[in-house]
C-alpha cells in the first residue's frame, strides 16, 4: 500500500511544492491532500499538522518550540531517547529536566508527574502513549489532566500507538513517526493544537510560512506514501490491534510456562497490542538475539550487552526488572499465528542450551 | 559480626556476576550475607533483580560496584 503509493508518487509528486509552475502545483496538491489525511485519523485540523525528517526530528521541533532559558522540561523516566536527549541538551543550556519515575510494570506514577508539573518554571512535559520497550499504555488522559490544571503543555510522544489504538485527547502536542506505522522511513509528523504557545524553531525558514515548510521537511512523495499507509493501517486498525493482541497472550503465557526462570515484563493487560519483552534469567543477550535470528526471528533486546553504551536499556532499569537476556518482539501485520507458534516451539530449547554452555 | 564473603565478578559483564552469585550463595549458611564486587553497569539493576526474582534479601550497595545479598532459604 505505501509502497504503491510512493511509485506514484514518485513519478507524480517529484517537484518543489513551494514553486509555482505545474508539476510543483501537482505536488502542492499531493502534499496537501497527505496532510488532509493524515489530519483525519488523528482527527485534528490540516494546519495543526507539520511533517517533519522522522520521529526524533518531530520530538526535537516539538520540544525546542516551548523552551525558553532557565526553565523546566517534565518528563517519564523511560521515554524515548530522542526524548532524553531533547532534556540532555536543554540540561547542557542552563535549563532542568525532571525524570518521573514508574513502577514495576512500567506505568507512570502519577502523584510524582502531578508534582513534577506543577513545579517552577516547567515550559512543556513529554509522555510516551505507551512504552515501546515493554508496551505498557500510559495514563495520558491523566496526565494530560494535571499538565491542564498546571497550565503546562503536554507533548504525547505516540509513535507506538498512532494507526494502532486511539490516543487520549487532552494534550497539546503530539509526535509520530511513520516507520512505525508501516509507512517509509524518514517520514515524522508533529501536530501543534492552535491553542499551544508555540513557536516554530526556525520561523523565518522560507517564503511560504505552510506548516509542511519546517526545516527538514521529508519529500512529497514520502509524506504521501505515509499518509497513504495510515489511512490503509487505520482502517483494520481495530481488527489488526485484536488479532495481535491474541498472539501476544499467548506468547506471554506460554512463555512464562515453558521457559524455566523468565520473567515477562510490562502490563499484562493495558498494553500495546503488538509488543512483548521477556528476560531470561542467565542468558546472555546478545547470544539469545544471535540465535533467534538464525532461526528466521528478527528480534530485539534491551540487554547492556546489545547496546553500544554496554548500559542496560533506561526502561527495564526504571522499572527495577531483569536486564539480562532480555528478548523484544514485535508483531506486526505480516506475522501469523503458525510464526509464533515456531517462535514458541524453538525457544525454550534455545535457552535451555545458552544456560547449559555457561553451567547454570 | 563477621566480615561477609567476597565474591569478586570485576571485568566480568552480565550475566556472569548473577551467575556466579547463584552458583555461589546456596553454600553460604542460611541467614550469612555474601558481599560481590561488579564493574559492570547492569549489575546495580540486575542483582537487586535476581533476589527479588529468587526470594533471596538484596541488603544494600554500600559503595558503588559492591552489593550485598543475605541468604533467606
Amino acid at each position: 500500500m505505501a509502497r504503491q503509493a510512493l511509485l506514484a508518487a514518485l513519478d507524480d509528486g517529484w517537484a518543489d511544492p513551494s514553486k509555482l509552475y505545474a508539476q510543483a502545483r501537482r505536488a502542492r496538491q499531493l502534499l496537501d491532500a497527505a496532510r488532509e489525511a493524515v489530519a483525519e485519523v488523528l482527527a485534528v485540523r490540516p494546519d495543526e499538522v507539520f511533517f517533519t525528517s522522522g520521529g526524533t526530528a518531530a520530538v526535537r521541533d516539538g520540544v525546542a518550540g516551548r523552551l525558553r532559558p532557565g526553565g523546566a522540561i517534565v518528563h517519564s523516566a523511560i521515554e524515548h531517547s530522542s526524548v532524553l536527549r531533547a532534556a540532555q541538551r536543554y540540561q547542557a543550556s542552563g535549563g532542568r529536566a525532571v525524570s518521573v519515575p514508574v513502577d514495576r510494570l512500567g506505568r507512570l506514577d502519577l502523584d510524582a508527574w502531578r508534582a513534577a508539573v506543577t513545579g517552577p518554571g516547567v515550559a512543556i512535559a513529554v509522555l510516551i502513549s505507551a512504552s515501546h520497550e515493554v508496551g505498557t499504555v500510559q495514563p495520558v488522559a491523566d496526565a494530560a489532566a494535571a499538565c491542564d490544571a498546571a497550565g503546562v503543555p503536554l507533548l504525547v510522544d505516540a509513535a507506538q500507538s498512532v494507526g494502532r489504538v486511539p490516543v487520549p485527547e487532552g494534550w497539546s502536542l503530539l509526535t509520530a513517526s511513520a516507520r512505525k506505522w508501516g509507512g517509509p522511513p524518514g517520514v515524522g509528523v508533529l501536530v501543534v493544537r492552535k491553542r499551544t504557545r508555540w513557536s516554530p524553531p526556525e520561523p523565518d525558514a522560507g517564503p511560504d510560512p505552510g506548516p509542511e515548510l519546517v526545516p527538514g521537511t521529508p519529500g512529497v512523495p514520502a509524506v504521501v506514501a505515509a499518509a497513504a499507509a495510515l489511512r490503509a493501517v487505520a482502517a483494520t486498525a481495530q481488527a489488526e490491534a485484536a488479532r495481535l493482541s491474541a498472539l501476544v497472550d499467548r506468547i506471554r503465557t506460554t512463555v512464562a510456562a515453558t521457559v524455566p526462570d523468565v520473567e515477562v515484563v510490562g502490563d499484562p493487560v493495558d498494553r500495546l497490542p503488538h509488543l512483548v519483552t521477556f528476560s531470561c534469567l542467565y542468558v546472555d543477550g546478545e547470544a539469545l538475539l544471535h540465535a533467534l535470528d538464525r532461526r528466521g526471528f528478527a528480534v530485539s533486546s534491551g540487554s547492556s550487552c546489545t547496546s553500544s553504551t554496554l548500559r542496560p536499556s533506561h526502561v527495564l532499569e526504571a522499572m527495577g526488572v531483569l536486564s539480562h537476556g532480555n528478548v523484544r518482539v514485535s508483531l506486526h501485520s505480516e506475522t501469523t499465528s503458525d510464526d509464533v507458534d515456531r517462535f514458541l516451539a524453538e525457544l525454550p530449547g534455545i535457552v535451555a542450551r545458552l544456560r547449559a554452555e555457561v553451567g547454570v | 559480626m563477621t566480615e561477609p564473603e567476597l565474591l569478586d565478578c570485576r571485568g566480568q559483564r552480565c550475566p556472569l556476576p548473577v551467575i556466579a552469585l547463584a552458583k555461589r550463595l546456596p553454600r553460604l549458611q542460611v541467614g550469612a550475607v555474601l558481599r560481590v564486587l561488579a564493574d559492570d553497569p547492569a549489575a546495580a539493576n540486575d542483582i537487586p533483580a535476581w533476589c527479588r526474582l529468587r526470594g533471596q534479601e538484596f541488603a544494600g550497595s554500600p559503595a558503588p560496584g559492591v552489593y550485598e545479598v543475605r541468604r533467606t532459604h
